[in-house]
């Protein structure tokens, strides 16, 4: 069995991150495409094209996720948000057809964390965009559950290329079930093994010493 | 933040806010970053203590600053007390029999040097490499998480 001792903060649920998550500090540095809506005074030097010393209203620019979480006020005098091409119209239709033929890991690879964080900012379109991140969800769940029961000690890779993040843990928890499983019917959890922590470390340690 | 935001709004540049509102937003994602590297750090460092036990290999306490080895040793020291307050008199040490044991004695390999190991009964045994034993369980399942051991079936 594979003891776990170590666990990382996990990714939050639905429009909340959770603060200490990694998998949510990675998710939050996607880049947008975004429109101020007010003049940013003195920060000029942060547009490259630009020579002027404030950032005028009406500016296209990218932000990542977390910046423009911080900017973002309801009142919209700051800010506004343009949906990711993923999360449109035109990609809603091809995931309502047949969500388990696209590959999620290209289109972002976190499409689900994303999604959710893109509700905060108050598209006419939240209804229909959180309908169909659900919708694509579980059309593809089956596919990802069966695959990771059944692939045991073989190499996994070609399922996993086209899962999102949030698929892909989920992929690597039924692996981790399903070797479990096998150790138990094989008669062997209760044979002790050496921790991967120090299984690791020493692997390190003797690339150290080749270099 | 607040304390600035006031003395825009006083001496009428309240223009400036959003510019306060972006770096506010950096400086709490820096710490955001920061806050989040160490905690991991915090924990894995607590996992080590189940996976190794409770004296660390000094390469692991060189990558440790002095403030992460003092919350160890206080980590250490609560799961001690815990410990010592289950199971009766003498209290009961979770971090043993991680996996359902099966039997009292267990045969196990020598994977490098370890020196002399000495048994409750007083026999004291030569580690040496590739030699192998059969030992008590409890004894040995500490060397076998750390790699000294390796526990053989047959």
């Amino acid at each position: 069995m594979d003891l776990q001792s170590y666990m990382a903060v996990p990714p939050g649920i639905g429009m909340e991150e959770n603060f200490f998550s990694l998998d949510d500090i990675l998710l939050s540095h996607e880049r947008l495409p975004c429109r101020t809506e007010s003049a940013f005074p003195r920060l000029g030097f942060l547009e490259k094209s630009s020579e002027t010393r404030d950032i005028p209203e009406g500016t296209k620019m990218e932000m990542p996720l977390w910046l423009a979480k911080g900017l973002y006020e309801r009142k919209r005098r700051v800010l506004s948000v343009e949906l990711p091409k993923v999360y449109r119209e035109g990609w809603r239709t091809v995931f309502g057809a047949d969500p388990i033929v696209v590959d999620l890991h290209k289109m972002g690879p976190y499409y689900y964390g994303l999604g959710s964080q893109m509700l905060h900012f108050d598209s006419p379109e939240n209804p229909e965009i959180a309908n169909t991140i659900l919708q694509t969800f579980i059309g593809r769940f089956r596919r990802t559950m069966d695959s990771s029961q059944n692939a045991y000690n073989e190499d996994t890779s070609a399922l996993v290329e086209r899962l999102d993040c949030l698929e892909r843990s989920l992929f690597k928890a039924g692996q981790s079930g399903l070797n479990s499983f096998q150790l138990w019917e094989k008669g062997r959890s209760s044979h002790l093994t050496a921790s991967s922590l120090v299984i690791n470390y020493r692997k390190r340690k003797i690339a150290d010493l080749q270099a | 933040i607040s304390f600035c935001l006031n003395e825009a709004k006083t001496e009428g540049k309240s223009e400036l806010i959003p510019s306060i509102k972006f770096r506010h937003s950096c400086l709490l994602r820096n710490q955001r970053c920061i806050a989040a590297y160490l905690y991991d750090r915090l924990l894995r460092i607590r996992a080590l203590r189940w996976e190794y036990g409770s004296v660390l290999p000094t390469a692991i306490r060189f990558h440790m600053c002095a403030e992460e080895m003092e919350w160890f040793n206080q980590y250490k020291k609560s799961l001690a007390t815990y410990m010592r307050s289950l199971g009766g008199e003498e209290g009961l040490d979770i971090t043993q029999d991680m996996k359902p044991p099966k039997s009292l004695y267990i045969q196990v390999r020598c994977l490098k040097d370890h020196g002399e190991f000495e048994i409750d009964d007083g026999t004291v045994i030569l580690l040496k490499k590739n030699s192998q034993h059969f030992l008590p369980r409890w004894k040995c399942e500490q060397l076998i998480r750390q790699g000294v051991l390796e526990h053989v079936i047959s």
